[in-house]
């Protein structure tokens, strides 16, 4: 194999360090990314290639930040993306596609691809213990991660989460951390013990690694499309990584020939109650204002973004939008998207379809605009988004008369 | 005294302790009194116009100061304050 990773540089001030267990410049603060060598990768990426790889995102190893191959999370990633006819007639969109990672393996949520490669980074790092913040998603993914690694397990979890989400976690006997405060709360204490604790941290001191799996959720979409990019992506923020990550894959694609010219706007979606990026998007500011979240859509209730500042950069660049929906338009949504494309998305995919729909309203989006919308989790993990707007099952007696009794008006009509 | 927690890209500045004891009656001086004690630590945290840097977060007594007064946050006897990097977390 190739050796392609070069450095960790400072996305800030360039400043470069060795490939290790560090996130942040000692400078300036500023993020350290994986910079590699895309000479060295061009001379052995090709659509064929990936297009004979594994059935996962693995298929893609040239441009993602581990040294061997004995990976941890064989099979994540790869998920369908599915050609929404009905959703995109209803919203007037010819060309609407859906990236399901509701159906992503094992846990059901794209954060199966970031851990995968976090745990498979932290491994090769010789880290026996791994740890996380989450919001619910990445806590699961890290524990059945670790569980099938046979890695030691903490994970940190806000204290009001869904109960399907901390359940997710529990069955894989981790130890679970339940921190009386919110998701920002639980990330400022985690970044403290992972000053104490030679632990590897998925998101904090591996996230240089870890965040690079966010960039298949754009490999996939142009294989996927027949290696072209789309017109317009739809990708729901909590801490902004996800966004800056598919347009960092797109570019990627581009700079090796992988794909043409990309010209693909991409837009950000946000819960109201949650809204930092957003805001400062409408409001036309290159920085956002930390809030307390209050949302339904707990996976993206992160009020202080670390990635805020450049999922607005990359906004502009790429001449995208950002909005954000109502708790009342998040549940619609979810309801709208399963009942047109029978994908029951979580309140997550609630907040992207909501923006979705405001986007195409706002004549942002157009009907020939090949756009493809991010599922990023399950909506059976925040089922009690959306019980008490459902309905009940009819009940009956297990009896012949009864059934025609009380179907018997729609069976004569 | 406030007991300040430090970041580990800054603790070669701090002889390697993670906890300090400094006296000041905001975060402001907190973090003036951190450089004349510790040389090297206010230029890092502060930019050159004299804000803190953008990657960096501080809490009082893990409260985010942008919740409260900024660097003008009042401090008093057993108070802790946090300088945390602001990049960890999230998706």
């Amino acid at each position: 194999m190739i050796k392609k990773m070069l450095a960790l540089v400072c996305r800030e001030c360039g400043k470069e360090y060795p490939t290790q267990d560090i996130h942040v410049c000692e400078l300036c603060f500023g993020p350290l990314e994986v910079k590699y060598d895309y000479a060295a990768i061009k001379q052995v990426m090709t659509r064929e290639k990936v297009a004979s790889g594994p059935h996962s995102l693995w298929r893609y190893i040239d441009l993602l930040p581990v040294e061997g191959t004995n990976f941890i999370g064989l099979h994540a990633g790869f998920t369908p993306l599915v050609h929404a006819k009905n959703l995109g007639a209803f919203l007037g969109l010819d060309n609407l596609y859906i990236k399901n990672d509701c159906v992503n393996h094992p846990t059901l949520s794209f954060k199966d691809r970031v851990v995968a490669i976090a745990l498979t980074r932290a491994r090769e790092l010789g880290f026996e213990t791994v740890a996380c913040a989450s919001t619910g998603n990445l806590a699961n993914s890290v524990s059945a991660h670790a569980a099938s690694a046979g890695m030691k397990c903490y994970v940190f979890i806000p204290g009001d989460l869904e109960a399907a989400k901390v359940l997710g976690n529990l069955i894989y006997r981790p130890n679970v951390v339940e921190i009386e405060g919110n998701y920002d709360d639980v990330n400022r204490l985690c970044s403290e013990i992972a000053g104490e604790r030679h632990w590897a941290f998925v998101n904090i001191n591996i996230r240089p690694y870890y965040a690079e799996g966010s960039k298949t959720l754009a490999f996939e979409t142009v294989e996927q499309l027949g290696w072209r990019a789309p017109d317009q992506v739809v990708v729901p923020m909590a801490s902004g990584s996800l966004l800056t990550k598919i347009w960092k894959g797109l570019k990627e694609f581009e700079k090796l020939g992988l794909v043409d010219a990309v010209k693909t706007k991409v837009n950000g979606a946000q819960a109201e109650g949650c809204s930092p990026i957003a805001t400062a998007f409408r409001e036309n500011r290159d920085f956002f204002k930390p809030v307390k979240p209050h949302t339904i859509a707990k996976s993206l209730a992160i009020g202080n973004p670390a990635d805020g500042y450049y999922a607005l950069k990359t906004a502009a660049e790429s001449q995208g939008a950002m909005d954000a929906v109502t708790d009342d338009e998040i549940v619609e949504s979810i309801k709208l998207l399963a009942q047109t494309e029978g994908i029951f998305a979580e309140t997550a995919g609630g907040v992207t379809i909501g923006v979705l729909r405001k986007l195409v309203k706002q004549g942002r989006i157009q009907k020939n605009d090949v756009t493809v919308a991010y599922i990023t989790g399950n909506g059976l993990k925040t089922q009690e988004a959306v019980v008490d707007s459902v309905g009940r099952p009819i009940r009956i007696p297990p009896s012949l008369s009864h059934f025609i009794k009380t179907f018997a008006i729609e069976e004569s009509a | 005294m406030i007991k300040v927690r430090i970041p580990t890209p800054l603790r070669p500045m701090t002889g390697g302790k993670s906890e300090v004891e400094i006296a000041g009656k905001t975060v402001s001086e907190i973090i003036e009194n951190l450089g004349s004690a510790h040389p090297g630590i206010k230029e890092r945290v502060y930019d050159e116009q004299g804000e803190v840097r953008r990657f960096i977060n501080i809490y009082v007594n893990e409260e985010d100061i942008r919740f409260l007064t900024g660097k003008d946050t009042p401090l008093k006897d057993g108070d802790e304050v946090s300088i945390i990097p602001a990049i960890a977390g999230g998706t």
